[in-house]
């Protein structure tokens, strides 16, 4: 059997805590409460987020890793979790000040944060917002074939 | 096409270290996973399985089969084993989660004789997993 024709990935796992508000500027105060809910409050809620960051690559036969965890980790540290955990996503992440920080959009933020990790591909991030919600964004097809 | 996962724990130790590089290097690259006397972890391990249900038995395969395959060929191996020194299909490699979650592939796929090996998770905690694909399952599901 051919070792090339597999596959593998590295997942690993972070979480932060952080707060937000799920407000549109384009929608009324009604519509914002009738689609947002209690997520709409003004004061904004928290979650302790999960993010699951996968990476595909060759498994370095020196190392026997795709990528050593300690790189991967002072990437996320830096490029993530220094600016998330423990902040407001609304008040202290600019890219949420236009957009909404729900944890769709904050797959696609964190996503491209992280796309430029130099050790291996980043192929996915999963972000569980609580342990019943978990959503993931893998780049969009452009991406994926460039 | 139906995916089918069975999941397994297994406790085994480990250490980190390429006789390849110096001590100096090993620490540095492998840091307390290159203590020389080993630590260990309890590996969850997540194997999927694709394929059509039988229309007689309503199953992809046999549940009971693949129990007795992932006893066979993963317990007996690595529970409660040193990786390093017990397990022979991982001598030469440094058993990363990567490495193990391969051996296990390699393992598994020609014993699975009813639909087609899709995935193999290992969990070296819940913090940190390996996922093996064939090229062209990884392709499908991405």
């Amino acid at each position: 059997m051919k070792k090339d024709a597999l596959h593998v990935e590295l997942g690993r796992r972070y979480q932060f805590a952080a707060s937000h508000r799920l407000h549109s500027p384009q929608l009324s105060e009604e519509e914002n409460c009738r689609v947002y809910g209690k997520c709409n409050n003004p004061y904004g809620h928290g979650h302790n987020y999960v993010l699951e960051v996968c990476l595909s690559g060759k498994i370095d036969p020196a190392t026997g890793m795709i990528a050593n965890l300690a790189d991967l980790d002072a990437f996320v540290t830096r490029h993530v979790l220094e600016e998330f955990d423990h902040h407001s996503l609304n008040e202290d992440v600019p890219a949420f000040r236009e957009t909404v920080p729900t944890t769709e959009n904050l797959c696609i933020e964190i996503f491209h944060r992280l796309k430029n990790f130099p050790h291996a591909k980043l192929v996915r991030v999963r972000i569980q917002e609580t342990a019943n919600n978990s959503f993931e964004y893998a780049g969009n097809m452009e991406e994926n074939h460039s | 096409m139906v995916l089918l996962t069975r999941k397994i724990e297994f406790s085994a130790s480990h250490l980190y270290h390429n006789p390849n590089l110096s001590a100096e290097e090993n620490r540095r690259i492998f840091g307390k996973c290159n203590n020389p006397h080993g630590h260990g972890h309890n590996y969850t391990l997540e194997v999927t399985v694709a394929g059509s249900p039988d229309p007689v038995t309503g199953m992809v395969l046999d549940l009971k089969e693949l129990k007795e395959i992932l006893e066979r060929e993963v317990m007996q191996r690595m529970d409660h084993r040193h990786l390093n020194y017990e397990v022979p299909e991982l001598a030469g490699q440094i058993p990363t989660c990567e490495n193990i979650a391969r051996v296990i592939w390699q393992l598994l796929e020609p014993r699975i004789t009813q639909g087609k090996l899709h995935r193999v998770r290992l969990y070296e905690s819940p913090e940190l997993f390996a996922d093996c694909y064939r090229n062209d399952a990884s392709e499908v599901a991405n």
